[in-house]
């Protein structure tokens, strides 16, 4: 069977298309390539679905943090203090139990049980209140002269947020912000380890991996795929939002949008 | 499926001198979660029938033993990679597995595998949902029969599985699932039994001819002398004997 | 009915529980030889975290340090090993990453210490040294093996969590103000003598807040550990907390899981919550007196 006919059958086998049996015996290099690029799908799911959702709550619960508003700032800081301070892997187990005891509830909550829901609500709560951690850092270092040009302009409320203080915001939090949708990215691979289920076979990049491991006995030829896959995936994060990065300092002079080159190190 | 390796071990008297130096310790590693071939204790030893076994081989091949536990996932690469010198973890012997270690002879029959479930349940073997352990003999089983497979990483999350109605049954040893069954009031074994692979065997480096006969050679006796069916008749009630 | 190797007990009267009331069953639950396991287990985090810290900051900085070397060669080195390992999920790397680094020590050792070995080391499958070059030799003590093992766990999460501080380093070395590199040159300083004495004493400041985080990450990874075949707290509230059977336990009960794992976040929570609070009071410590925004507002509030 040539490679072409391998893509074929096992491209698409973590989402369910193709042939239903894992391959069982003479596993060829090809089919671990394949096998673990096609549970990529999976990882990349979560990770986009959970960072680009994560990102609303995220300006909220920074917002709420720095809010004068008693109840609602206890409330972000208690979310953001949970789902920073605990580890993603009990956080699994937690919303795993939990949802399987609602499913006796109503059958509305079946489909929670599901990693593709159930998981990516978890991830999706950890980045917001991570992310949220960075925002609010950032709101607080937002310069006094930003919010005093937007009061002087006769801007308030909404406008003034949406215009002056968020994007300064953003670029304040960005290169943080890189950091944290990386690691995203790494911790979905937690979520058919240790949380959730795989069913059908159908599993995300490091199920496969270990499928492959425990058929072949040999972790140095499926683990080291993985590892390449997510390197790549580090890489496409890193430019994309590297992108984004120079577009919300387009109106910088140079000189200071060097500068903010320099700060993705700083934090992480 | 894999015959019985029947070992005609013909072992010396004397071990060689290389074998002494490699092996003045055998170290064993088994999981320690399968009950009740082998289970930590309420003291937190590894305690259960491979345990009883496990020492008793020890002491007529004249060896010192040492106990270690490792995750089922890693337990084939870490035994080739010489982190412990046997495999003692209610291993089928398989084909796959017999491609990469060697095992002794077998100490147990054949084990039926069997279907738990939740009283009255009646599963549709051909289409429901069933629960195994990743990695295990059972979980390729439903794989190929075309049923849903739902895996989990141990064993008792399998049987939390069918508890909670994610599983219609959980697909198991069914020396694992029998008292389970006995003491739940909510489960029972359902279904015919399964004969999937071979019997239990310990698993040994494909290097180490040497301490693999010596352990064929004392399971062998044990089965000659009967004392090996009485661990079973003990330990796995129901099983079938030598 | 299977005779059970019981454990010595604390209290005398636990030796058969099913009698026993509650609180006095739970006493005894409480203090069985697995439980005791447990609460080593916490022991063995603590421990693996305070060795971790420094070695993968030592790990980091000589990365840092190596990723701006001015030798081609130890440059790319240090920036391929912050690039890769960064890139990687942790778990993956845990996953094949002991076993490789346990099988190269020994390769070594075999090299040294058996030169005249005529078999090959991969026969097969199999990882065959001869038995001197065993780590840890085969007739040592559990302990030692257990020793090992915790070493080989310290050095890969330092391995790990090294390429994430030498990219923090990296960063901070960078953020210190050129014209202080500058002025130490004016002062006729060596390259060497300005990274020691200038760079380096200047750059922890801007390396903290990155640092911190770190450590949080650090923290949460811990329940990792398992897979680096340490018994970790998690792998003790896994096998505590499933149901068990009368026939196997002197202390059945049903799945239980939910209250270790409870146990363990709050256990998180709060180490979080202390790490919070020593690493804040650092901060204002190692702000006092610089010229930077906190520094400022320090002299400020106390003028």
């Amino acid at each position: 069977m040539s490679c072409w006919d391998t893509l074929a059958d096992y491209g698409l086998r973590s989402i369910g298309i193709g042939e239903r049996l894992l391959p069982r015996s003479d596993f060829t290099l090809c089919q671990q390539v394949v096998l673990i690029g096609s549970g990529m799908i999976w990882n990349i799911y979560f990770g986009l679905v959970a960072l680009v959702s994560g990102f609303l709550l995220a300006t909220a619960v920074a917002l709420g943090k720095a809010s004068g508003h008693r109840v609602i700032r206890k409330l972000s800081e208690w979310f953001i203090f949970v789902f920073r301070g605990s580890p993603l892997f009990i956080q699994f187990f937690f919303a795993y139990f939990g949802f399987q005891s609602l499913k006796s509830v109503s059958s509305v909550f079946d489909a929670f049980s599901a990693a593709w829901l159930g998981a990516l609500i978890v991830l999706f709560l950890n980045t917001a209140a991570y992310s949220g951690e960075i925002f609010y850092g950032a709101l607080r270092s937002v310069p006094k002269g930003d919010a005093e040009a937007a009061d002087a302009y006769g801007l308030s409320g909404w406008s003034r947020f949406r215009r002056i203080i968020w994007p300064t915001m953003l670029r304040l939090a960005w290169p943080a912000y890189t950091n944290e949708a990386i690691f995203l990215f790494h911790a979905t691979t937690l979520v058919y380890f240790s949380g959730f289920p795989a069913w059908q076979q159908r599993g995300d990049a490091l199920y496969y991996a270990n499928y492959f491991a425990d058929k072949t006995f040999n972790p140095f030829v499926p683990y080291p795929i993985l590892a390449g896959y997510f390197i790549l995936l580090t890489l496409t994060v890193v430019s994309v939002f590297g992108l984004i990065n120079r577009r919300l300092n387009r109106h910088l002079p140079q000189e200071q949008r060097l500068r903010m080159r320099f700060r993705p190190n700083l934090i992480r | 499926m894999k015959q019985i390796l029947l070992a005609t071990a013909a072992f010396g008297l004397s071990a060689s001198m290389a074998f002494a130096a490699a092996h003045s310790v055998v170290r064993l590693g088994t999981e320690g979660a399968y009950p009740p071939y082998n289970f930590i204790n309420d003291a937190g030893d590894v305690d259960g029938f491979e345990r009883e076994l496990g020492d008793e081989l020890c002491k007529r091949a004249e060896l010192t033993c040492e106990w270690v536990t490792n995750e089922w996932d890693s337990i084939i690469p870490n035994l080739v990679s010489g982190n412990y010198d046997a495999i003692i973890a209610g291993m089928s012997i398989t084909d796959e597995r017999d491609e990469v270690i060697d095992f002794t002879s077998n100490y147990t029959q054949p084990d039926p595998s069997s279907y738990l479930a939740l009283d009255g349940a009646e599963p549709d073997y051909a289409a429901g949902v069933f629960a195994a352990q990743a990695g295990t003999i059972q979980a390729s089983h439903i794989a190929a029969s075309g049923a849903t497979l739902v895996e989990f990483a141990t064993p008792d999350e399998t049987v939390a599985a069918v508890r909670n109605g994610e599983a219609d049954a959980v697909l198991a040893d069914k020396a694992y699932l029998l008292p389970i069954a006995e003491e739940a009031s909510d489960l029972s074994i359902v279904g015919d039994d399964v004969l999937i692979g071979g019997g239990i065997g310990m698993g040994i480096r494909e290097s180490d001819t040497e301490l693999k006969d010596k352990f064929s050679a004392a399971i062998d006796a044990m089965k000659a002398d009967g004392s090996l069916n009485a661990l079973i008749e003990k330990w796995l009630p129901g099983s079938a004997t030598f | 009915m299977p005779t059970r190797a019981r454990g010595t007990a604390i209290f005398s009267f636990c030796t058969d529980p099913s009698t026993l009331s509650d609180a006095a069953w739970l006493g005894c639950y409480l203090t069985t030889g697995k439980h005791m396991a447990l609460y080593w287990s916490f022991g063995t985090v603590l421990l693996l975290l305070a060795i971790t810290a420094p070695t993968a900051l030592a790990f980091g900085f000589g990365g840092a340090a190596a990723a701006r070397s001015r030798f081609l060669p130890l440059r790319w080195f240090g920036q391929a090993y912050i690039a890769i390992v960064r890139g990687v999920p942790d778990i993956a790397f845990f996953l094949f990453f002991v076993i490789a680094l346990d099988q190269a020590f020994e390769y070594i050792r075999h090299r040294i210490k058996c030169p005249d070995w005529d078999q090959p080391v991969r026969q097969g499958n199999d990882f065959v040294v001869c038995a001197e070059a065993k780590l840890p030799l085969g007739n040592a003590a559990q302990w030692i093996h257990e020793t090992y093992g915790f070493f080989l766990a310290v050095l890969t999460f330092s391995i790990v969590f090294g390429a994430f501080a030498a990219n923090v380093l990296y960063g901070a070395m960078r953020a210190v103000p050129h014209a202080q590199l500058e002025t130490a040159e004016a002062y006729g300083m060596t390259p060497r003598q300005t990274f020691r004495r200038v760079l380096v004493p200047q750059m922890w400041v801007y390396a903290l807040p990155g640092l911190s985080n770190l450590w949080m990450v650090l923290i949460k990874a811990t329940p990792l550990l398992f897979l680096l075949g340490v018994e970790d707290i998690v792998y003790w509230a896994r096998e505590l907390g499933g149901s068990k059977t009368p026939r196997f336990t002197d202390y059945p009960h049903g799945d239980w899981r939910m209250w270790y794992f409870f146990a363990l976040l709050v256990f998180y929570l709060c180490f979080t919550r202390v790490s919070e609070i020593v690493l804040e009071r650092l901060m204002v410590k190692l702000t006092y007196g610089q010229a930077t925004l906190g520094g400022e507002s320090q002299r400020k509030a106390a003028a």
